[in-house]
Protein backbone atom coordinates (compact mmCIF):
# COMPACT_ATOMS: atom_id res chain seq x y z
CA UNK A 1 0.00 0.00 0.00
CA UNK A 2 1.41 3.37 -1.01
CA UNK A 3 1.29 6.33 1.37
CA UNK A 4 -1.23 8.06 -0.88
CA UNK A 5 -3.61 5.12 -0.63
CA UNK A 6 -3.18 5.10 3.13
CA UNK A 7 -4.09 8.79 3.35
CA UNK A 8 -7.10 8.31 1.12
CA UNK A 9 -8.32 5.27 3.03
CA UNK A 10 -7.97 7.04 6.39
CA UNK A 11 -9.67 10.14 4.99
CA UNK A 12 -12.62 8.21 3.59
CA UNK A 13 -12.94 6.25 6.84
CA UNK A 14 -13.00 9.42 8.95
CA UNK A 15 -15.50 11.05 6.61
CA UNK A 16 -17.77 8.01 6.75
CA UNK A 17 -17.55 7.80 10.56
CA UNK A 18 -18.26 11.48 10.92
CA UNK A 19 -21.17 11.38 8.49
CA UNK A 20 -22.75 8.39 10.24
CA UNK A 21 -22.31 10.08 13.61
CA UNK A 22 -23.82 13.28 12.27
CA UNK A 23 -26.94 11.51 11.07
CA UNK A 24 -27.39 9.02 13.91
CA UNK A 25 -26.89 11.17 17.00
CA UNK A 26 -29.27 13.85 18.19
CA UNK A 27 -27.17 15.35 21.00
CA UNK A 28 -26.01 18.69 19.63
CA UNK A 29 -22.48 18.41 21.02
CA UNK A 30 -22.00 14.91 19.59
CA UNK A 31 -23.27 16.13 16.24
CA UNK A 32 -20.75 18.96 16.33
CA UNK A 33 -17.91 16.55 17.12
CA UNK A 34 -19.03 14.28 14.29
CA UNK A 35 -18.88 17.30 12.00
CA UNK A 36 -15.32 18.00 13.15
CA UNK A 37 -14.27 14.38 12.52
CA UNK A 38 -15.77 14.57 9.05
CA UNK A 39 -13.90 17.82 8.48
CA UNK A 40 -10.61 16.20 9.51
CA UNK A 41 -11.25 13.38 7.05
CA UNK A 42 -11.86 15.91 4.29
CA UNK A 43 -8.64 17.77 5.11
CA UNK A 44 -6.73 14.49 5.09
CA UNK A 45 -8.10 13.71 1.64
CA UNK A 46 -7.25 17.21 0.43
CA UNK A 47 -3.62 16.88 1.56
CA UNK A 48 -3.26 13.17 0.85
CA UNK A 49 -4.61 13.07 -2.68
CA UNK A 50 -2.37 15.82 -3.99
CA UNK A 51 1.08 14.21 -3.80
CA UNK A 52 2.50 13.91 -7.29
CA UNK A 53 5.60 11.65 -7.11
CA UNK A 54 5.17 11.35 -3.33
CA UNK A 55 6.33 14.92 -2.70
CA UNK A 56 4.01 17.07 -0.62
CA UNK A 57 2.30 19.93 -2.48
CA UNK A 58 2.32 23.24 -0.54
CA UNK A 59 -0.96 24.57 -1.99
CA UNK A 60 -3.33 22.09 -0.28
CA UNK A 61 -1.45 22.62 2.99
CA UNK A 62 -2.31 26.31 2.77
CA UNK A 63 -5.89 25.43 1.87
CA UNK A 64 -6.26 23.10 4.84
CA UNK A 65 -4.90 25.80 7.13
CA UNK A 66 -7.68 28.08 5.91
CA UNK A 67 -10.17 25.23 6.21
CA UNK A 68 -9.19 24.66 9.86
CA UNK A 69 -9.78 28.33 10.63
CA UNK A 70 -13.22 28.13 9.01
CA UNK A 71 -14.08 24.94 10.93
CA UNK A 72 -12.93 26.57 14.16
CA UNK A 73 -15.14 29.60 13.57
CA UNK A 74 -18.12 27.39 12.74
CA UNK A 75 -17.53 25.26 15.85
CA UNK A 76 -17.32 28.33 18.07
CA UNK A 77 -20.56 29.72 16.64
CA UNK A 78 -22.33 26.38 17.11
CA UNK A 79 -21.12 26.18 20.74
CA UNK A 80 -22.40 29.68 21.52
CA UNK A 81 -25.83 28.96 19.99
CA UNK A 82 -25.99 25.58 21.67
CA UNK A 83 -25.22 27.00 25.13
CA UNK A 84 -27.88 29.64 24.76
CA UNK A 85 -30.39 27.06 23.50
CA UNK A 86 -29.63 24.82 26.48
CA UNK A 87 -29.98 27.78 28.83
CA UNK A 88 -33.42 28.68 27.42
CA UNK A 89 -34.92 25.26 26.79
CA UNK A 90 -32.96 22.90 29.04
CA UNK A 91 -32.51 20.51 26.14
CA UNK A 92 -29.43 19.06 24.46
CA UNK A 93 -31.20 18.25 21.18
CA UNK A 94 -33.54 20.15 18.89
CA UNK A 95 -36.66 18.02 19.36
CA UNK A 96 -39.43 19.51 21.45
CA UNK A 97 -38.78 22.52 23.64
CA UNK A 98 -40.62 25.84 23.45
CA UNK A 99 -42.54 26.66 20.29
CA UNK A 100 -41.94 23.45 18.28
CA UNK B 1 -10.18 52.59 -12.18
CA UNK B 2 -10.43 48.83 -11.56
CA UNK B 3 -7.83 49.12 -8.83
CA UNK B 4 -10.43 51.17 -6.95
CA UNK B 5 -13.56 49.25 -7.89
CA UNK B 6 -12.74 45.67 -6.97
CA UNK B 7 -11.11 46.29 -3.58
CA UNK B 8 -14.08 48.57 -2.95
CA UNK B 9 -16.37 45.58 -3.30
CA UNK B 10 -14.41 43.34 -0.93
CA UNK B 11 -12.51 45.65 1.39
CA UNK B 12 -15.19 48.21 2.33
CA UNK B 13 -17.72 45.59 3.54
CA UNK B 14 -15.09 43.87 5.70
CA UNK B 15 -13.83 47.17 7.10
CA UNK B 16 -17.38 48.29 7.85
CA UNK B 17 -18.15 44.95 9.52
CA UNK B 18 -15.31 45.52 11.98
CA UNK B 19 -16.16 49.20 12.48
CA UNK B 20 -19.84 48.49 13.14
CA UNK B 21 -18.91 45.94 15.81
CA UNK B 22 -17.43 48.75 17.88
CA UNK B 23 -20.40 51.13 17.92
CA UNK B 24 -24.09 51.12 18.86
CA UNK B 25 -27.07 50.69 16.54
CA UNK B 26 -27.56 54.34 15.53
CA UNK B 27 -23.90 54.99 14.71
CA UNK B 28 -23.70 51.64 12.92
CA UNK B 29 -26.66 52.77 10.85
CA UNK B 30 -24.84 55.98 9.93
CA UNK B 31 -21.71 54.05 8.91
CA UNK B 32 -23.86 51.65 6.92
CA UNK B 33 -25.57 54.45 4.98
CA UNK B 34 -22.14 55.60 3.82
CA UNK B 35 -21.23 52.00 3.00
CA UNK B 36 -24.41 51.51 0.99
CA UNK B 37 -23.64 54.55 -1.16
CA UNK B 38 -20.11 53.25 -1.77
CA UNK B 39 -21.34 49.75 -2.65
CA UNK B 40 -24.01 50.94 -5.08
CA UNK B 41 -21.61 53.32 -6.84
CA UNK B 42 -18.85 50.71 -7.07
CA UNK B 43 -21.22 47.99 -8.30
CA UNK B 44 -22.62 50.32 -10.96
CA UNK B 45 -19.11 51.35 -11.99
CA UNK B 46 -17.93 47.76 -12.33
CA UNK B 47 -21.06 46.76 -14.23
CA UNK B 48 -20.58 49.63 -16.69
CA UNK B 49 -16.88 48.81 -17.09
CA UNK B 50 -17.58 45.17 -17.93
CA UNK B 51 -20.50 46.08 -20.21
CA UNK B 52 -18.14 48.40 -22.04
CA UNK B 53 -14.89 46.40 -22.18
CA UNK B 54 -15.90 42.82 -21.46
CA UNK B 55 -14.87 40.59 -18.59
CA UNK B 56 -11.36 40.28 -17.17
CA UNK B 57 -9.22 38.54 -14.58
CA UNK B 58 -7.90 40.50 -11.63
CA UNK B 59 -5.13 39.47 -9.24
CA UNK B 60 -6.07 40.70 -5.79
CA UNK B 61 -3.26 42.78 -4.27
CA UNK B 62 -1.07 42.04 -7.30
CA UNK B 63 -0.38 38.46 -6.11
CA UNK B 64 -0.78 35.87 -8.87
CA UNK B 65 -2.57 32.53 -8.37
CA UNK B 66 -2.12 29.94 -6.86
CA UNK B 67 -0.61 31.88 -3.96
CA UNK B 68 -2.77 34.96 -4.48
CA UNK B 69 -6.45 35.26 -5.20
CA UNK B 70 -7.49 35.57 -8.82
CA UNK B 71 -10.91 37.13 -9.37
CA UNK B 72 -12.97 36.42 -12.45
CA UNK B 73 -14.93 39.54 -13.32
CA UNK B 74 -17.26 38.50 -16.13
CA UNK B 75 -20.77 39.51 -17.16
CA UNK B 76 -22.55 37.04 -14.89
CA UNK B 77 -20.45 38.03 -11.87
CA UNK B 78 -21.06 41.79 -12.23
CA UNK B 79 -24.77 41.20 -12.83
CA UNK B 80 -25.01 39.47 -9.45
CA UNK B 81 -22.78 42.06 -7.77
CA UNK B 82 -25.23 44.74 -8.91
CA UNK B 83 -28.24 42.66 -7.84
CA UNK B 84 -26.66 42.21 -4.39
CA UNK B 85 -26.03 45.95 -4.12
CA UNK B 86 -29.69 46.69 -4.92
CA UNK B 87 -31.32 44.07 -2.69
CA UNK B 88 -28.94 44.37 0.26
CA UNK B 89 -29.20 48.18 0.23
CA UNK B 90 -32.98 47.94 0.27
CA UNK B 91 -32.94 45.42 3.14
CA UNK B 92 -30.41 47.49 5.09
CA UNK B 93 -32.36 50.74 4.66
CA UNK B 94 -35.53 48.92 5.71
CA UNK B 95 -33.77 47.40 8.73
CA UNK B 96 -32.55 50.84 9.80
CA UNK B 97 -36.16 51.89 10.37
CA UNK B 98 -37.63 48.47 11.20
CA UNK B 99 -35.32 47.23 13.97
CA UNK B 100 -35.71 48.70 17.42
CA UNK B 101 -32.51 50.60 18.40
CA UNK B 102 -33.39 50.33 22.10
CA UNK B 103 -32.70 46.59 22.08
CA UNK B 104 -28.95 46.30 22.47
CA UNK B 105 -28.45 43.12 20.48
CA UNK B 106 -29.92 44.72 17.34
CA UNK B 107 -26.64 46.58 16.85
CA UNK B 108 -25.13 43.23 15.75
CA UNK B 109 -27.28 43.42 12.63
CA UNK B 110 -24.80 45.80 10.95
CA UNK B 111 -21.56 43.80 11.33
CA UNK B 112 -23.35 40.59 10.30
CA UNK B 113 -24.89 42.35 7.28
CA UNK B 114 -21.48 43.57 6.14
CA UNK B 115 -19.82 40.17 6.61
CA UNK B 116 -22.65 38.69 4.56
CA UNK B 117 -22.23 41.31 1.86
CA UNK B 118 -18.47 40.68 1.66
CA UNK B 119 -19.06 36.93 1.38
CA UNK B 120 -21.63 37.39 -1.39
CA UNK B 121 -19.35 39.66 -3.42
CA UNK B 122 -16.54 37.17 -2.83
CA UNK B 123 -18.59 34.28 -4.21
CA UNK B 124 -19.77 36.15 -7.30
CA UNK B 125 -16.23 37.22 -8.18
CA UNK B 126 -14.21 34.14 -7.13
CA UNK B 127 -12.24 32.53 -9.93
CA UNK B 128 -11.31 29.34 -8.10
CA UNK B 129 -13.01 26.61 -6.13
CA UNK B 130 -11.38 27.30 -2.79
CA UNK B 131 -12.30 30.97 -2.61
CA UNK B 132 -15.82 29.95 -3.49
CA UNK B 133 -15.68 27.72 -0.38
CA UNK B 134 -14.39 30.50 1.85
CA UNK B 135 -17.02 32.92 0.54
CA UNK B 136 -19.74 30.32 1.01
CA UNK B 137 -18.71 29.73 4.65
CA UNK B 138 -18.54 33.45 5.39
CA UNK B 139 -22.09 33.77 4.04
CA UNK B 140 -23.36 30.80 6.07
CA UNK B 141 -21.86 31.94 9.36
CA UNK B 142 -23.16 35.50 8.93
CA UNK B 143 -26.59 34.25 7.85
CA UNK B 144 -26.89 31.93 10.87
CA UNK B 145 -25.94 34.82 13.13
CA UNK B 146 -28.64 36.97 11.53
CA UNK B 147 -31.30 34.28 12.04
CA UNK B 148 -30.37 33.98 15.72
CA UNK B 149 -30.38 37.79 16.16
CA UNK B 150 -33.48 37.88 18.39
CA UNK B 151 -32.04 35.29 20.78
CA UNK B 152 -35.42 33.67 21.59
CA UNK B 153 -35.62 29.87 21.74
CA UNK B 154 -37.48 29.28 18.42
CA UNK B 155 -35.00 31.52 16.58
CA UNK B 156 -32.12 29.62 18.16
CA UNK B 157 -33.56 26.28 17.14
CA UNK B 158 -34.00 27.49 13.54
CA UNK B 159 -30.47 28.92 13.56
CA UNK B 160 -28.93 25.68 14.88
CA UNK B 161 -30.78 23.58 12.29
CA UNK B 162 -29.67 25.98 9.60
CA UNK B 163 -26.06 25.95 10.84
CA UNK B 164 -25.84 22.14 10.88
CA UNK B 165 -27.38 21.82 7.41
CA UNK B 166 -25.04 24.51 6.08
CA UNK B 167 -21.94 22.88 7.62
CA UNK B 168 -22.79 19.47 6.18
CA UNK B 169 -23.43 21.01 2.78
CA UNK B 170 -20.10 22.84 2.81
CA UNK B 171 -18.23 19.64 3.65
CA UNK B 172 -19.84 17.86 0.69
CA UNK B 173 -18.64 20.67 -1.53
CA UNK B 174 -15.16 20.66 0.06
CA UNK B 175 -14.85 16.91 -0.57
CA UNK B 176 -15.58 17.57 -4.24
CA UNK B 177 -12.90 20.28 -4.19
CA UNK B 178 -10.40 17.81 -2.70
CA UNK B 179 -11.15 15.32 -5.48
CA UNK B 180 -10.80 18.02 -8.16
CA UNK B 181 -7.43 19.15 -6.81
CA UNK B 182 -6.31 15.54 -6.48
CA UNK B 183 -7.07 14.81 -10.11
CA UNK B 184 -6.12 18.11 -11.82
CA UNK B 185 -3.69 19.87 -9.47
CA UNK B 186 -5.49 23.16 -10.02
CA UNK B 187 -8.48 24.91 -8.48
CA UNK B 188 -8.99 27.66 -11.04
CA UNK B 189 -12.37 27.34 -12.76
CA UNK B 190 -10.98 28.14 -16.19
CA UNK B 191 -8.04 25.74 -15.72
CA UNK B 192 -10.41 22.93 -14.77
CA UNK B 193 -12.58 23.59 -17.82
CA UNK B 194 -9.51 23.25 -20.08
CA UNK B 195 -8.25 20.06 -18.42
CA UNK B 196 -11.72 18.50 -18.21
CA UNK B 197 -12.04 18.58 -21.99
CA UNK B 198 -9.16 16.06 -22.32
CA UNK B 199 -9.43 14.14 -19.05
CA UNK B 200 -13.09 13.72 -18.07
CA UNK B 201 -13.55 14.24 -14.31
CA UNK B 202 -15.02 11.49 -12.12
CA UNK B 203 -18.83 11.67 -11.92
CA UNK B 204 -18.47 11.39 -8.13
CA UNK B 205 -17.10 14.96 -8.03
CA UNK B 206 -20.24 16.43 -9.49
CA UNK B 207 -22.53 14.21 -7.39
CA UNK B 208 -20.80 15.23 -4.12
CA UNK B 209 -20.85 18.91 -5.04
CA UNK B 210 -24.48 18.65 -6.15
CA UNK B 211 -25.54 17.00 -2.87
CA UNK B 212 -23.70 19.48 -0.69
CA UNK B 213 -24.83 22.55 -2.58
CA UNK B 214 -28.41 21.30 -2.99
CA UNK B 215 -28.58 21.03 0.81
CA UNK B 216 -27.43 24.65 1.09
CA UNK B 217 -29.77 25.83 -1.67
CA UNK B 218 -32.71 23.99 -0.01
CA UNK B 219 -33.61 21.81 -2.99
CA UNK B 220 -36.57 19.54 -2.18
CA UNK B 221 -36.36 17.22 -0.15
CA UNK B 222 -33.35 18.87 1.53
CA UNK B 223 -35.34 22.04 2.27
CA UNK B 224 -36.32 21.08 5.85
CA UNK B 225 -34.25 23.86 7.43
CA UNK B 226 -35.36 26.74 5.21
CA UNK B 227 -38.96 27.59 6.16
CA UNK B 228 -38.25 27.84 9.90
CA UNK B 229 -35.08 29.92 9.40
CA UNK B 230 -36.57 32.30 6.82
CA UNK B 231 -39.94 32.47 8.56
CA UNK B 232 -38.64 33.28 12.02
CA UNK B 233 -35.89 35.78 11.16
CA UNK B 234 -36.63 39.52 11.24
CA UNK B 235 -38.20 40.62 7.94
CA UNK B 236 -35.15 42.44 6.49
CA UNK B 237 -33.06 39.36 7.33
CA UNK B 238 -35.59 37.03 5.66
CA UNK B 239 -35.40 39.24 2.59
CA UNK B 240 -31.61 38.92 2.47
CA UNK B 241 -31.69 35.16 3.03
CA UNK B 242 -34.34 34.34 0.45
CA UNK B 243 -33.20 36.81 -2.18
CA UNK B 244 -29.44 36.35 -2.03
CA UNK B 245 -28.03 33.73 0.36
CA UNK B 246 -29.63 30.62 -1.17
CA UNK B 247 -28.65 31.91 -4.62
CA UNK B 248 -24.94 31.89 -3.76
CA UNK B 249 -24.74 28.10 -3.42
CA UNK B 250 -26.86 27.68 -6.55
CA UNK B 251 -24.48 30.00 -8.41
CA UNK B 252 -21.51 27.78 -7.47
CA UNK B 253 -23.41 24.68 -8.58
CA UNK B 254 -24.27 26.33 -11.90
CA UNK B 255 -20.66 27.45 -12.45
CA UNK B 256 -19.39 23.92 -11.80
CA UNK B 257 -22.03 22.46 -14.09
CA UNK B 258 -21.20 24.83 -16.93
CA UNK B 259 -17.46 24.16 -16.59
CA UNK B 260 -17.51 20.38 -16.35
CA UNK B 261 -21.11 19.19 -16.60
CA UNK B 262 -20.57 18.21 -20.22
CA UNK B 263 -17.95 15.62 -19.20
CA UNK B 264 -18.81 14.62 -15.64
CA UNK B 265 -22.59 14.95 -15.83
CA UNK B 266 -25.05 12.35 -17.03
CA UNK B 267 -28.63 12.34 -18.22
CA UNK B 268 -29.65 10.79 -14.88
CA UNK B 269 -28.03 13.52 -12.81
CA UNK B 270 -29.43 16.26 -15.05
CA UNK B 271 -32.97 14.90 -15.20
CA UNK B 272 -32.85 13.87 -11.53
CA UNK B 273 -31.95 17.39 -10.37
CA UNK B 274 -34.66 18.78 -12.65
CA UNK B 275 -37.24 16.34 -11.26
CA UNK B 276 -36.37 17.27 -7.65
CA UNK B 277 -36.69 20.92 -8.62
CA UNK B 278 -40.10 20.22 -10.14
CA UNK B 279 -41.18 18.33 -7.01
CA UNK B 280 -39.99 21.33 -4.98
CA UNK B 281 -42.17 23.66 -7.08
CA UNK B 282 -45.28 21.57 -6.42
CA UNK B 283 -44.68 20.64 -2.77
CA UNK B 284 -43.39 24.10 -1.80
CA UNK B 285 -46.39 25.85 -3.36
CA UNK B 286 -48.84 23.45 -1.74
CA UNK B 287 -47.19 23.86 1.66
CA UNK B 288 -47.27 27.64 1.19
CA UNK B 289 -51.00 27.38 0.60
CA UNK B 290 -51.50 25.50 3.86
CA UNK B 291 -49.50 27.76 6.24
CA UNK B 292 -51.37 29.83 8.77
CA UNK B 293 -48.63 32.42 9.37
CA UNK B 294 -47.98 35.05 6.71
CA UNK B 295 -44.19 34.81 6.71
CA UNK B 296 -44.27 31.01 6.53
CA UNK B 297 -46.36 31.35 3.34
CA UNK B 298 -43.62 33.52 1.85
CA UNK B 299 -40.87 31.18 3.11
CA UNK B 300 -42.46 28.07 1.54
CA UNK B 301 -42.95 30.08 -1.63
CA UNK B 302 -39.15 30.36 -1.69
CA UNK B 303 -38.84 26.56 -1.63
CA UNK B 304 -41.07 26.49 -4.72
CA UNK B 305 -39.24 29.27 -6.55
CA UNK B 306 -35.85 27.68 -5.83
CA UNK B 307 -37.18 24.55 -7.57
CA UNK B 308 -37.38 26.36 -10.91
CA UNK B 309 -33.66 27.14 -10.73
CA UNK B 310 -32.84 23.44 -10.97
CA UNK B 311 -34.43 23.20 -14.42
CA UNK B 312 -31.10 24.63 -15.59
CA UNK B 313 -29.50 21.18 -15.38
CA UNK B 314 -31.77 19.13 -17.69
CA UNK B 315 -32.23 22.06 -20.08
CA UNK B 316 -28.51 22.61 -20.57
CA UNK B 317 -27.25 19.01 -20.75
CA UNK B 318 -26.96 17.24 -24.09
CA UNK B 319 -28.92 19.91 -25.99
CA UNK B 320 -27.98 22.34 -28.75
CA UNK B 321 -25.82 25.31 -27.69
CA UNK B 322 -28.57 27.82 -28.52
CA UNK B 323 -31.03 25.89 -26.33
CA UNK B 324 -28.57 25.78 -23.44
CA UNK B 325 -28.04 29.54 -23.79
CA UNK B 326 -31.80 30.09 -23.75
CA UNK B 327 -32.06 28.03 -20.56
CA UNK B 328 -29.20 29.95 -18.93
CA UNK B 329 -30.83 33.26 -19.79
CA UNK B 330 -34.18 32.08 -18.44
CA UNK B 331 -32.67 30.83 -15.19
CA UNK B 332 -30.59 33.96 -14.62
CA UNK B 333 -33.59 36.18 -15.24
CA UNK B 334 -35.69 34.03 -12.91
CA UNK B 335 -33.01 34.32 -10.24
CA UNK B 336 -32.90 38.12 -10.56
CA UNK B 337 -36.66 38.63 -10.67
CA UNK B 338 -37.20 36.23 -7.76
CA UNK B 339 -34.55 38.04 -5.72
CA UNK B 340 -36.26 41.41 -6.28
CA UNK B 341 -39.82 40.11 -5.87
CA UNK B 342 -39.13 37.94 -2.83
CA UNK B 343 -37.20 40.66 -1.03
CA UNK B 344 -40.13 43.01 -1.74
CA UNK B 345 -42.58 40.39 -0.50
CA UNK B 346 -40.76 39.71 2.78
CA UNK B 347 -40.36 43.42 3.50
CA UNK B 348 -44.03 44.06 2.66
CA UNK B 349 -45.05 41.10 4.83
CA UNK B 350 -42.96 42.57 7.65
CA UNK B 351 -44.81 45.88 7.29
CA UNK B 352 -48.19 44.14 7.28
CA UNK B 353 -47.33 42.16 10.42
CA UNK B 354 -46.08 45.35 12.07
CA UNK B 355 -49.36 47.05 11.15
CA UNK B 356 -51.76 44.36 12.36
CA UNK B 357 -49.55 43.25 15.24
CA UNK B 358 -50.19 39.57 14.53
CA UNK B 359 -48.29 37.09 12.32
CA UNK B 360 -51.38 35.09 11.26
CA UNK B 361 -52.86 35.33 7.76
CA UNK B 362 -56.36 35.48 9.26
CA UNK B 363 -55.42 38.66 11.13
CA UNK B 364 -55.14 40.56 7.83
CA UNK B 365 -58.90 41.20 7.61
CA UNK B 366 -59.55 44.85 6.82
CA UNK B 367 -56.04 45.57 5.60
CA UNK B 368 -57.12 46.30 2.01
CA UNK B 369 -59.25 49.19 3.19
CA UNK B 370 -56.92 50.84 5.68
CA UNK B 371 -53.45 49.88 4.44
CA UNK B 372 -53.78 49.64 0.67
CA UNK B 373 -50.21 50.79 0.04
CA UNK B 374 -48.54 47.91 1.93
CA UNK B 375 -50.84 45.40 0.34
CA UNK B 376 -50.17 46.83 -3.11
CA UNK B 377 -46.38 46.24 -2.81
CA UNK B 378 -47.12 42.67 -1.76
CA UNK B 379 -49.43 42.26 -4.76
CA UNK B 380 -46.96 43.70 -7.28
CA UNK B 381 -44.27 41.30 -6.04
CA UNK B 382 -46.77 38.46 -6.33
CA UNK B 383 -47.44 39.37 -9.97
CA UNK B 384 -43.80 38.70 -10.77
CA UNK B 385 -43.72 35.49 -8.69
CA UNK B 386 -46.77 34.14 -10.50
CA UNK B 387 -45.11 34.97 -13.81
CA UNK B 388 -47.83 37.26 -15.13
CA UNK B 389 -46.90 39.60 -17.99
CA UNK B 390 -45.22 42.07 -18.23
CA UNK B 391 -43.09 41.21 -15.15
CA UNK B 392 -39.52 39.90 -15.06
CA UNK B 393 -40.90 36.57 -13.82
CA UNK B 394 -43.00 36.30 -16.97
CA UNK B 395 -40.06 36.85 -19.34
CA UNK B 396 -38.00 34.28 -17.38
CA UNK B 397 -40.75 31.64 -17.58
CA UNK B 398 -41.28 32.44 -21.25
CA UNK B 399 -37.58 31.80 -21.96
CA UNK B 400 -37.69 28.54 -19.98
CA UNK B 401 -40.80 27.48 -21.93
CA UNK B 402 -38.99 28.09 -25.21
CA UNK B 403 -35.93 26.21 -23.94
CA UNK B 404 -38.09 23.21 -22.93
CA UNK B 405 -39.68 23.15 -26.39
CA UNK B 406 -36.34 23.50 -28.18
CA UNK B 407 -34.80 20.75 -26.04
CA UNK B 408 -37.75 18.44 -26.75
CA UNK B 409 -38.36 18.07 -22.98
CA UNK B 410 -42.04 18.98 -22.98
CA UNK B 411 -42.61 17.67 -19.44
CA UNK B 412 -41.07 20.79 -17.87
CA UNK B 413 -43.82 22.92 -19.50
CA UNK B 414 -46.36 21.21 -17.24
CA UNK B 415 -44.22 22.12 -14.22
CA UNK B 416 -44.02 25.77 -15.29
CA UNK B 417 -47.80 26.02 -15.74
CA UNK B 418 -48.67 24.12 -12.56
CA UNK B 419 -46.20 26.19 -10.56
CA UNK B 420 -47.80 29.45 -11.72
CA UNK B 421 -51.29 28.18 -10.93
CA UNK B 422 -50.29 26.99 -7.46
CA UNK B 423 -48.54 30.29 -6.67
CA UNK B 424 -51.74 32.12 -7.66
CA UNK B 425 -53.52 29.87 -5.16
CA UNK B 426 -51.43 30.86 -2.15
CA UNK B 427 -51.25 34.53 -3.13
CA UNK B 428 -55.01 34.86 -3.56
CA UNK B 429 -55.57 33.21 -0.22
CA UNK B 430 -53.75 36.14 1.36
CA UNK B 431 -55.76 38.64 -0.67
CA UNK B 432 -58.98 36.91 0.30
CA UNK B 433 -58.09 37.28 3.97
CA UNK B 434 -57.14 40.93 3.57
CA UNK B 435 -60.29 41.92 1.64
CA UNK B 436 -62.64 40.83 4.41
CA UNK B 437 -64.42 43.85 5.89
CA UNK B 438 -64.10 44.42 9.63
CA UNK B 439 -65.99 47.66 10.21
CA UNK B 440 -65.44 51.35 9.74
CA UNK B 441 -62.83 51.87 12.47
CA UNK B 442 -59.15 51.74 11.57
CA UNK B 443 -57.55 49.48 14.22
CA UNK B 444 -54.11 49.35 12.59
CA UNK B 445 -50.75 50.89 13.32
CA UNK B 446 -49.53 52.74 10.20
CA UNK B 447 -45.85 52.07 9.44
CA UNK B 448 -43.79 55.14 8.47
CA UNK B 449 -43.57 56.02 4.77
CA UNK B 450 -39.86 55.09 4.65
CA UNK B 451 -40.75 51.48 5.46
CA UNK B 452 -43.54 51.41 2.86
CA UNK B 453 -41.56 52.87 -0.01
CA UNK B 454 -38.73 50.30 0.00
CA UNK B 455 -40.71 47.12 -0.82
CA UNK B 456 -42.66 49.14 -3.37
CA UNK B 457 -39.43 50.15 -5.13
CA UNK B 458 -38.20 46.55 -5.22
CA UNK B 459 -41.54 45.26 -6.54
CA UNK B 460 -41.58 47.93 -9.26
CA UNK B 461 -38.06 46.83 -10.25
CA UNK B 462 -39.21 43.19 -10.47
CA UNK B 463 -42.03 44.24 -12.79
CA UNK B 464 -39.84 46.67 -14.75
CA UNK B 465 -37.29 43.95 -15.39
CA UNK B 466 -39.73 42.55 -17.93
CA UNK B 467 -39.42 45.71 -20.04
CA UNK B 468 -35.63 46.02 -19.98
CA UNK B 469 -34.73 42.31 -19.84
CA UNK B 470 -32.54 42.60 -22.92
CA UNK B 471 -29.89 44.75 -21.26
CA UNK B 472 -29.05 42.43 -18.32
CA UNK B 473 -29.29 39.43 -20.65
CA UNK B 474 -26.69 40.91 -22.99
CA UNK B 475 -24.30 41.85 -20.19
CA UNK B 476 -24.64 38.60 -18.20
CA UNK B 477 -23.51 36.58 -21.22
CA UNK B 478 -20.24 38.50 -21.58
CA UNK B 479 -17.28 36.16 -21.12
CA UNK B 480 -13.81 37.26 -20.06
CA UNK B 481 -12.63 39.59 -22.86
CA UNK B 482 -14.86 41.39 -25.40
CA UNK B 483 -17.54 43.97 -24.52
CA UNK B 484 -20.98 44.64 -25.98
CA UNK B 485 -20.42 44.98 -29.74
Amino acid sequence: MTPVQLYVLAGVLLCGLGFAGFLLTSHLLRKLMAFNIMGSGTFLLLVGLAQPNNTPDPVPQALVLTGIVVALAATALALVLMRRWYHLSGRTDLQGGPGD
Amino acid sequence: MLALLIPGLLFTPLALAVLCLLVNFRIGRLFSWVGIIVQVLVALGLWATVADQGGLYYDLGGWAAPLGIELRVDGLAVTFVLLTAVVASAAALHAGAYLDPRKGYQSYFWPLLWFLWAGLNGVWLAGDLFNLYVGLELISLAAVGLVALGGEAPALRAALRYLYAALLGSLGYLLAVALVYGSYGTLSLSGIAELAADHPPAPLILVLAALGLALKTALFPLHFWLPAAHGIAKSPVSALLSALVVKASFYIMARLWLEMGEQAGSIWLAQGLGALGAAGVVVGSWQAFRQSRLKMVVAYSSVAQIGYLFLLFPLSWGVATTTAELAQQGITLHLISHALAKAAMFLAAGNLILAVGNPQVSALAGVSRFLPFSLFSFGLAAVSLMGLPPSGGFVAKWLLLQASLAAGQWWWIGVLLLGSLLSALYVFRIFRASFLETGSDDPFYHPPRSLEVIPMALAVMAIGLGFVANLPLTVMALPVGGGVP
